[in-house]
């Protein structure tokens, strides 16, 4: 259980997350979405205790990370972003080193280490140093560390950045499996990724979580509305008075030959073109393009965070 | 202490994998005794004192060489994240980093030693301050560490942290030298014994005189433990 409380950090000036709350559930995987830049890697950084917050806390497995760091960090499995491991070490090296600093009995260690090469798919690198890895076996070697004393939350920070779509697809179906039982904390910028590898979706932009549910949700909140792009000439104010309430000018752009273009946003899933076409009629203006578009989960992605025209 | 063992072992373990730790020794004993025998057998004193006196310069160059890389490498490569992310408190890191440069640097001046059955097997040295002279420099070398580790903690970039360690150990040890308090005069003058006191070569001369003075040290504890001091300081400022 990973849970996290009005949480705000500032670097100087700059606001890198603002006051965001949320809780990821034992067998959840909640996908953490956002644009470069969003705050995504610094709330992760936050929670395994590699920075500390200015307001707010987080919890892993009920430890704070104010009280007791070593003990959230216990409790944690956390691949960082671009994964940066010890070059110089071979991989068995490696993961005996991780073991061992998280605790695990010696009796174990063997055991444990075995079982991560087992898992990841090391087998033939066992024995080569970290630095003669490639992308992909870097990255697994990243969470076999993760992983090695099976801890009840996992925090990893965009996985499947920089590797081929093979090597995607076998992560995400580890993450799955994983998800069964961790709370895992998974951050990407893709929104496919999100949709096929998440039980739930946090959307954050500008250091804000400005969305969150369900890929099913998002996906129906998609569905639920639609888009209609005009080309129109006459009187905006008569049209505006004129259009069924449903129907909102979500910008406007006026054309050099008189002609107005305007993208009019509809709460109605179905097709209302017609309405559109009789206000049109009632505000005695001209029509001479009228299209219809369904929004996808793209777009209110785009919508949410801001990030410009889909 | 067992947490600092794990993070001892594989401190260690990254200096004797890759050449840092071998390059050292070979460079370190190749130049210690290249200088020694250059005028050993021209004074024809069977005494160690020219070898000694090498000592603090030698680890003036080659100390912060060792401990540059501790901590700028590990921002360099990113590594820190993954290693602060493991369930060690900062000292324990700081600390099992620290002891596994101090090994190396033991494990070079203990292979010095031939050069001593070598002094023996021509003349009868005095072993009191042969063994004194040891002791010394295995003190003031963990002092210099201590320092070293600090800077490493300070920059991302190895040479910066190798030059600004070799200055600041420069700095303290010259201001000790004769030829530093020779121009405390006038109303300056007050000021060198306390000159003389820091300057961290001084302590290692009267060690290695075979006087064994708590004082001393204690001047060498007080050294490298503010540094360490400062060092787990400077980690846990990183996060802020």
């Amino acid at each position: 259980m990973i849970e996290v409380e009005n949480l705000t950090k500032k670097f100087g000036a700059t606001l890198a997350v603002d006051n965001v709350t949320f809780t990821v559930k034992p067998g959840e995987v909640v996908g953490f979405l956002g644009p470069n830049g969003a705050g995504k890697t610094t709330t992760m950084r936050v929670i395994t205790g590699l920075i500390y917050p200015q307001a707010g806390t987080a919890r892993v497995n009920g430890y704070d990370i104010w009280d007791d760091p070593v003990a959230v960090k216990r409790s944690l499995g956390y691949l960082p972003e671009s994964t940066p491991l010890y070059e110089e070490m071979g991989v068995v090296d490696f993961l005996r080193f991780t073991a061992e600093a998280r605790g695990i009995p010696k009796k174990d260690i063997r055991a444990r280490v075995d079982e991560m090469i087992e898992t990841c798919a090391l087998k033939d690198m066992a024995f080569k140093d970290v630095s003669e890895l490639s992308r992909g076996y870097r990255q697994r070697v990243g969470l076999a560390q993760a992983l090695i004393h099976d801890p009840p939350a996992l925090i990893l920070d965009e996985p499947t950045s920089g590797l081929d779509p093979t090597q995607i697809l076998e992560i995400r179906k580890l993450v799955r499996k994983l998800g069964e039982s961790k709370a895992i904390l998974f951050s990407t910028h893709i929104l496919d990724e999100a949709q096929k590898t998440c039980d739930r979706i946090l959307i954050i932009t500008d250091g804000r979580l400005v969305g969150e549910g369900s890929p099913q949700e998002l996906a129906a909140m998609a569905k639920g509305s639609s888009l209609y792009r005009v080309e129109y000439r006459g009187e905006l104010q008569r049209l505006l008075s004129a259009v069924p309430a449903h129907m909102k000018v979500v910008q406007e752009q006026r054309l050099p030959d008189g002609w107005m273009a305007l993208d009019i946003s509809s709460s109605e899933a179905d097709d209302r073109s017609e309405e559109l076409f009789d206000a049109v009629v009632a505000a005695e203006g001209k029509l001479r393009r009228l299209a219809r578009k369904e929004a996808t989960l793209e777009e209110v992605f785009l919508h949410l965070t801001g990030g410009g025209e889909a | 202490m067992g947490r600092i063992w794990v993070m001892y072992k594989k401190e260690l373990k990254i200096y004797f994998d890759s050449p840092i730790a071998y390059i050292f020794m070979v460079v370190f004993l190749g130049v210690t005794s290249w200088l020694f025998f250059r005028t050993f057998f021209l004074i024809k004193v069977s005494s160690m004192r020219s070898f000694f006196m090498l000592i603090p310069w030698m680890c003036l160059f080659f100390i912060p060489a060792i401990s540059m890389r501790l901590w700028a490498e590990e921002r360099k490569t990113g590594s820190s994240e993954l290693l602060l992310s493991l369930p060690f408190q900062e000292w324990q890191v700081v600390l099992g980093k620290y002891f596994a440069a101090l090994t190396v640097y033991v494990l070079t001046i203990l292979l010095t030693t031939p050069l001593a059955i070598v002094v023996g097997a021509l003349g009868e040295p005095d072993w009191g301050v042969i063994v004194g002279s040891y002791l010394g420099s295995i003190f003031l070398g963990a002092a210099i560490l201590g320092i070293g580790t600090f800077v490493s903690t300070l920059t991302t970039n190895q040479i910066v942290a190798f030059i600004i360690g070799v200055l600041i150990v420069a700095a303290l040890t010259v201001v000790g030298q004769p030829l530093f308090t020779l121009f405390l005069q006038g109303p300056l003058a007050v000021l060198t014994p306390y000159a003389e006191w820091l300057g961290l070569a001084n302590h290692f001369t009267s060690i290695s005189r075979g006087v064994l003075d708590s004082r001393d040290f204690i001047y060498y504890l007080l050294m490298t433990a503010l540094p360490l001091y400062l060092t787990v300081k400077s980690v846990q400022a990183s996060k802020v």
